[in-house]
């Protein structure tokens, strides 16, 4: 079948590995450490070299899913060996957006970091709104997140899983930056 | 039949496949009763209520839990790909699911197999597996808002959060986010942008594009994209071009979300309510339109 046909042809080794990415760590040790953590945890992760722009001195790298990123770092900084960086498998150069833009519409303040969106009523500081995202987990942090004060609203980082939730907690410390001042 | 896949944020809420209703503000799928907030339970929402108007069949759906582990996602591509073989639909819509290239290839296997092959549309995590699993043309439609495009048209990010820099979205770059992402083979044969204003383009170029009624209050409302994907689904099932279906469907959102009369605290469920009245108007526009041009 032709489109059984298309489907084959393109479905090479580096089509594979784009959604997967890097951890890189200080030293060998870490990324044993590292990857019994997670493989604990039952991720599907590799060690691998690492591509001769991310080299540290360090010669392995563990790859995992990019997409559970947020959560992956959680739980390695949970067991005190959190990664140097993360890069995509894709291209290790590549680097978070981190760029913010700011909408203000009178009475509520929206932040966008990457594809997500924050909004929050500036009267009451509560969180209004939260838009953009595809990961599954962006319903979730809407759900926990809304109504809720920016001040008592869980951290997207401490219960989301992916990089659409690591995006949402950029705009989150945006917004708490602008309106929250310590 | 058109058949929606996706997520709920719930994590202990089952694989559930079947025919979905709408009473009053809530889902039900096979007894389950499924709160109508932002994500799929929004998209089968206004799924429904543009379907009621346009006289199709509920919606059958296939949901599972998930909130953002990937574990119901991966059950759920697994269910893919043993039993869509074996189904008919005419249009399958997918949505919020963990973005998985390997899982992604083996639902596509299978609906290589589906006889006769259905109509492809994917919004949100699974148009991202599609995008980086190079297999972009196989899908009929995206629904990408601006920052997803933009997503689309960088040959090298594997998600939107790694976009480049000099790639970035902005409304006044849109065609020419949409061309790069045709050069790259990262769209679908149509897509439906969503911005201030909404473009339907294919790979020739910019077919289409709806700016009015503009409601720059609908910008913060999560869920208003959902709606938009859950209209054009419908409309596709209710057998009308693809290319038609996108322009009819950016109509009917935006009027609903003006009828809505939202705040930046407007929740989506707002907005859902008025697409049977939006649906109604812009249909008989429709009709208006096809009959003085066969009177010609």
């Amino acid at each position: 079948m032709a489109f059984l046909d298309f489907l084959k042809k393109k479905h090479s080794q580096k089509e594979r590995t784009r959604d997967r990415g890097f951890l890189v760590f200080e030293n060998t040790s870490e990324v044993i450490r590292a990857e019994n953590v997670l493989r604990s945890e039952g991720w599907d992760v590799k060690v691998k070299g690492p591509p001769p722009e991310i080299r540290t001195g360090c010669d392995l790298v563990i790859e995992f899913p990019l997409i559970e990123e947020l959560n992956v770092r959680r739980v390695l900084e949970k067991a005190r060996v959190a990664p140097l960086k993360v890069v995509p498998v894709q291209s290790s150069l590549l680097e978070p957006v981190n760029l913010f833009q700011t909408k203000d519409f009178g009475e509520y303040l929206m932040i966008r970091a990457a594809n997500m969106k924050l909004t929050v009523e500036k009267k009451t500081m509560t969180i209004v709104n939260v838009s953009g995202g595809g990961c599954p987990d962006v319903p979730f942090l809407a759900q926990e997140m809304v109504a809720k004060p920016l001040s008592d609203a869980p951290a997207p980082k401490s219960i989301g899983h992916t990089l659409c939730g690591y995006a949402l907690q950029l705009a989150y410390e945006e917004m708490i930056h602008r309106c929250l001042p310590s | 039949m058109l058949a929606v896949v996706g997520t709920v944020p719930h994590e202990d809420f089952p694989l559930v496949a079947g025919e979905v209703l709408m009473k009053e503000e809530t889902l039900i799928l096979e007894g389950r009763r499924i709160p109508i907030s932002r994500g799929t339970p929004a998209l089968l929402a206004a799924t429904i209520s543009a379907g009621e108007v346009l006289g199709n069949s509920a919606p059958f759906a296939y949901l599972v839990g998930d909130i953002g582990t990937g574990k119901g996602s991966r059950r759920l591509y697994d269910h893919l790909t043993k039993h869509l073989p074996k189904m008919t639909f005419e249009v399958i819509t997918f949505h919020y699911l963990q973005p998985d290239v390997d899982w992604h290839n083996r639902v596509l296997f299978a609906l290589g197999e589906m006889e006769p092959k259905p109509v492809l549309i994917a919004d949100a995590g699974f148009m991202y597996a599609a995008k980086m699993s190079g297999q972009a043309g196989a899908y009929d439609l995206f629904t990408p808002d601006v920052g997803e495009l933009a997503f689309l048209a960088d040959e090298q990010a594997p998600h939107p959060f790694y976009t480049r820099g000099f790639i970035l979205h902005e409304e006044n770059r849109v065609q020419e986010l949409i061309e790069r992402a045709y050069e790259h083979d990262n769209a679908a044969h149509c897509l439906l942008v969503k911005g201030k204003q909404d473009y339907i383009a294919a790979r020739q170029g910019v077919l289409a594009t709806v700016d009015e009624p503009l409601v720059e209050t609908l910008e913060p409302v999560g869920g208003t994209g959902d709606t938009v994907t859950g209209i054009v689904s419908a409309l596709v099932a209710s057998r009308i071009s693809v290319e038609e279906a996108a322009l009819l469907a950016s109509r009917v959102n935006r009027l609903a979300g003006l009828y809505a009369d939202p705040t930046p605290a407007t929740q989506v469920i707002e907005i859902i309510k008025h697409i049977p009245r939006a649906m109604t108007e812009i249909l008989r526009e429709r009709k208006t339109k096809i009959e003085s041009k066969n009177a010609r």
